[in-house]
């Protein structure tokens, strides 16, 4: 078992509304100096067996065709350390 | 014999039934089509209504996307078949690349209901011939996500080739790029806008005005001809 993680964010000339709305209420919580926010996903997925090329290669292909929309975002794919549970 | 035009049920379509209607009263012959069937009960053409198909989860039409019915309607659509897509419908169709840009949330993130008012940009695809191109007409409006975006290139071409069909007048009402409320293929035949045509069929029924009927006879006419 080990777990990959998709991240996926707006494309940075894609207006997001959501993040700006989260800046603009960081100040009236008393957060000064955060001139931006941006709020994309992230998915994990728990794989069955070794993430080897392969399995990589198909969860690279699932992230482009399904968890993000290539017109508007863009992602990431990486694999976590196996043991994700310990150090908890 | 009667034009017999398939509308698509997926989990959390809610105006399926108002466009069956709105065929009804254009004189054709609505289908009922479920989402996981491929046959598309020899149809001449398919209509994707709105609502929120698989609960909008992922991405407003993401989902759907990938139902079996879309697999068959992605092929004929491609070989020709007109297909129009409602709100959620052109939504599932920018996701399935049939129409390019994509759809996302309104800009000041609140859903919307109103009367609005649109330009016919282009009265001549499958589903706009009965309009004229630079008519004005008045339909309902209400969805979360219909601010539609495109990079500068593909919107240039868009404009360039005429395949903006439909552009919001007066208000823009979700931040939508360039006004476009709805656009067309290359070909014509897929359609997709965020305003509801099926909802401004019956002189009784909201605003009193019927701009949404043409929709439902140019396929008609359309399919009579070709």
């Amino acid at each position: 078992m080990a777990r990959v993680v998709v991240d996926v964010m707006l494309k940075p000339e894609i207006l997001d509304p959501q993040g700006q709305a989260v800046q603009r209420a960081l100040p009236r919580l008393g957060f000064e100096g955060v001139s931006d926010v941006r709020q994309g996903k992230r998915f994990e997925l728990e794989v069955d067996g070794p993430v080897d090329d392969a399995a990589l290669a198909r969860i690279h292909e699932l992230a482009e065709s399904f968890l993000a929309n290539t017109v508007i975002e863009d992602f990431t794919v990486k694999v976590e350390d196996e043991k994700v549970e310990a150090g908890k | 014999m009667t034009a017999r035009i398939g509308v698509v049920t997926f989990p959390g379509s809610l105006d399926d039934r108002d466009t069956q209607r709105a065929i009804r009263l254009a004189g054709a012959e609505p289908v009922a089509l479920w989402h996981k069937d491929k046959d598309l009960k020899q149809v001449d053409a398919v209509v994707l209504p709105g609502g929120f198909s698989y609960g909008d989860y992922l991405r407003a039409g993401a989902i759907s996307r990938f139902s079996p019915v879309m697999e068959t309607v992605i092929a004929q659509a491609k070989a020709g078949m007109p297909v129009l897509g409602i709100c959620n419908g052109f939504q599932v169709l920018t996701e399935a690349h049939l129409l390019p840009g994509a759809m996302l949330g309104n800009n000041h993130l609140h859903f919307i209901c109103r009367d609005q008012k649109l330009r016919v940009e282009n009265a001549g695809t499958s589903w706009t011939a009965d309009y004229a191109s630079g008519q004005e007409i008045h339909i309902p409006l209400k969805n979360m996500d219909g601010r539609y975006v495109a990079d500068e290139r593909t919107l240039d071409m868009l404009e360039a080739e005429g395949r903006v069909v439909f552009r919001y007048v007066d208000v823009n009402p979700n931040g939508s790029l360039r006004d476009i409320a709805g656009i067309t293929n290359e070909a014509g035949n897929v359609v997709g806008l965020m305003p509801h045509p099926e909802h401004a069929v019956e002189p009784l029924v909201g605003s009193g005005r019927t701009d949404g009927l043409p929709f439902f006879t140019s396929i008609l006419k359309k399919l009579v001809t070709a």
